[in-house]
């Protein structure tokens, strides 16, 4: 029976995430997580979903991408658009209002994949620090044009969208997103994403179509970027030009580093960590310490440039075992 | 478009590219000699303009006595001085230990430094977020040749880009300094083979980068009175894609860039406002597209 449990991770990490799951509703029913933390989950949730699927690009393959909001961007505007433009989808919590909300969701990750396509191609020519500059350019176009485009509220954001992420489907579309990138990490593509970071001539001479791997790596990133968006945008009720900015960016790039590059683990430990340090620790020392709110960020990018200096490979580096599927 | 049109325009986008091309030669100069995109650099100038502020502020509550010139004289001094000291501050504390760890540790280290003096600003109680009117240390006076009206603003901001540059120009290509940074720039390991101290090299490179953008700083702000902390965020981003345009790294580069850029900026401008907004980023992904080495960078050819 150990055996059975050591040998079997992919079980044991969904029976974590029924556990986790179960937990929390119950928690959170019993009253003792109030809305406001569930709400701090959920955030902590989406976060998995965008730093993971950045950690793809940047850690797996080995691309620096620092766009990333941009695709969030595109999939929280497709999403919310199809929701509240399109569909006029009610908030009454019915089995098709869910079906057409994971439809919106599919329908921004697709957007946002095909963005990434479209952005992939001509920056994956681009070595190291161009491919920095490109994404960053074009989380800042794609903000610029979100602000400019009426139909969606211009520089007002894209208003009144339905509160459809409820902490069942963030929940649900996080494990999902993880498992699926944690079994393309472990297969044959993923050895290949890997093998274009170590080398990519060397790659390339053994016969890896590095472009392809590249490209690929950016839609799939894209994909779980813009389900992440959509998520988000369904949640706060609201598709903003700003909230996908540079910093919005930074603050995913953030999260993947210091929870290790190239560690899905990593990657969900410092979602957690960083979003509840900085939406409920810090606020709560501050204000114990008498200073306001604003001083948040300062400790914030205090932490960061500490973590980077004394612990440059992140928090944690290396996977856990429950996160390396069977025959690894 | 008339010809006076065109050259009234031409005079705004030298004024604005002078102000990018002061930003982009510190990107490019600290590219150049250790490899990283300073994205704090932008945040260098916001902390050069708001030295002036209180400098001025504080000579202006003493006496009015004092002719305003000389109060520019004296502020330009702080603005470049405090430039250079948050520059020089910011690699010591930040980036120097992390000189031979993974470049992208110190590219994110640096994105923190920037966060740091955005938020650290805005969270003093005599700063603050919002918006300060700066003090007007010269009045604008217009004047018109041909048609195209000038101000001494614009002539200033003009002027002293170039002279900073012909500084600059001569520090790098005449004295032992400047072929100090040249030769930590080209092979670092071979410059400190030469008896080059690198780490002092470095120094005096984040030093003049900081200087620079403390003159863009006051610059800024004489040309454009608001000062708050994230003003240097926009135009550090255009500046940075100045700096690309030239090819990241060439000083000569940063400067065509940089006036380029400004005056790209304001033509599409004129023609419309979205245009103007996106320019700088098309321009940046063109770049790359069809001469990533930037206008005057050499291509480097890959070695395995």
């Amino acid at each position: 029976m150990k055996n059975l449990w050591r040998n079997l991770p992919t079980l044991r990490f969904l029976i974590y995430a029924i556990a986790l799951y179960i937990l929390l509703m119950v928690l959170s029913s019993g009253g003792i997580l109030n809305d406001y933390i569930m709400i701090i989950i959920n955030i902590c949730l989406i976060y998995v979903i965008l730093a993971t699927s950045l950690n793809l690009i940047n850690g797996i393959t080995g691309l620096f991408s620092v766009g990333h909001m941009g695709f969030a961007a595109v999939g929280a505007y497709v999403a919310g658009t199809f929701t509240t433009l399109v569909w006029k989808l009610p908030n009454d919590g019915s089995v098709t209002t869910t079906l057409l909300f994971i439809g919106a969701l599919l329908l921004g990750g697709i957007g946002a994949a095909i963005v990434g396509f479209l952005i992939g191609m001509p920056a994956l020519r681009m070595k190291g620090d161009y491919l920095a500059i490109v994404t960053l350019g074009f989380g800042e176009i794609i903000r610029t044009i979100v602000n400019n485009i009426d139909a969606v509220g211009g520089p007002r954001g894209l208003l009144g969208i339905p509160e459809l992420s409820s902490f069942t489907i963030i929940f649900v579309a996080t494990v999902v997103t993880v498992l699926i990138l944690r079994y393309l990490v472990y297969s044959s593509h993923g050895r290949a994403m890997i093998s274009v970071r170590e080398d990519a001539t060397a790659a390339d001479l053994v016969g890896i179509n590095t472009t392809k791997y590249k490209v690929w790596s950016f839609i799939i990133g894209a994909f779980f970027a813009g389900i992440g968006g959509g998520l988000l945008a369904h949640l706060i009720q609201l598709a903003h030009p700003t909230q996908y900015g540079f910093y919005a960016s930074f603050l995913v790039l953030i999260v993947v580093y210091i929870g290790g590059v190239g560690s899905i683990t990593g990657s969900i430990l410092a979602a957690f960590v960083l979003t509840i340090l900085e939406k409920y620790l810090l606020p709560m020392v501050l204000q114990w310490a008498g200073l306001g709110v604003e001083w948040r960020m300062v400790i914030y990018s205090l932490l960061l440039i500490i973590v980077m200096i004394y612990r440059p490979e992140g928090l944690m580096p290396r996977e856990a075992k429950f996160m390396i599927p069977e025959d690894h | 478009m008339d010809l006076t049109m065109f050259f009234q325009q031409l005079i705004n986008g030298l004024q604005l590219g002078a102000i990018y091309a002061l930003i982009a030669l510190g990107y490019t100069m600290v590219y150049g000699i250790i490899r990283l995109i300073n994205f704090a650099h932008a945040d260098f100038l916001m902390v050069g303009a708001f030295a002036v502020y209180f400098f001025a502020s504080f000579i202006l509550t003493l006496t009015n006595a004092i002719p305003p010139i000389i109060i520019f004289i004296l502020g330009l001094i702080v603005a470049l001085v405090a430039g250079a000291l948050i520059a020089e501050l910011s690699n010591r504390l930040a980036y120097k230990p992390l000189r031979y760890k993974p470049r992208l540790s110190a590219l994110i280290t640096a994105v923190g430094v920037s966060m740091f003096l955005e938020y650290f600003f805005a969270s003093l109680p005599f700063i603050g977020p919002s918006f300060r009117a700066f003090p007007d240390l010269i009045k604008p006076v217009s004047f018109v040749v041909g048609g195209v009206y000038l101000n001494t603003i614009q002539l200033l901001d003009i002027g002293l880009a170039i002279v900073l540059m012909i500084l600059l120009t001569y520090i790098v290509n005449r004295t032992m300094m400047g072929k100090a940074m040249r030769a930590v720039s080209q092979d670092k390991d071979a410059a400190k083979l030469m008896g080059i101290d690198v780490e002092r090299t470095i120094t005096f490179v984040f030093l003049i980068g900081g200087a620079l953008a403390g003159a863009a700083g006051i610059l800024m702000a004489m040309t454009y009175p608001r000062i708050y902390p994230n003003m240097g965020i926009l135009p550090g981003l255009k500046a940075f894609v100045a700096a690309v345009l030239g090819g990241i790294g060439n000083i000569p580069g940063a400067m065509v860039g940089g006036f380029l850029l400004g005056i790209a900026e304001i033509y599409a401008t004129s023609f419309n406002s979205l245009l103007g907004e996106g320019i700088a980023f098309a321009i940046l992904i063109l770049v790359l597209l069809v001469r990533p080495q930037g206008l005057l960078g050499e291509k480097q050819s890959e070695k395995v």
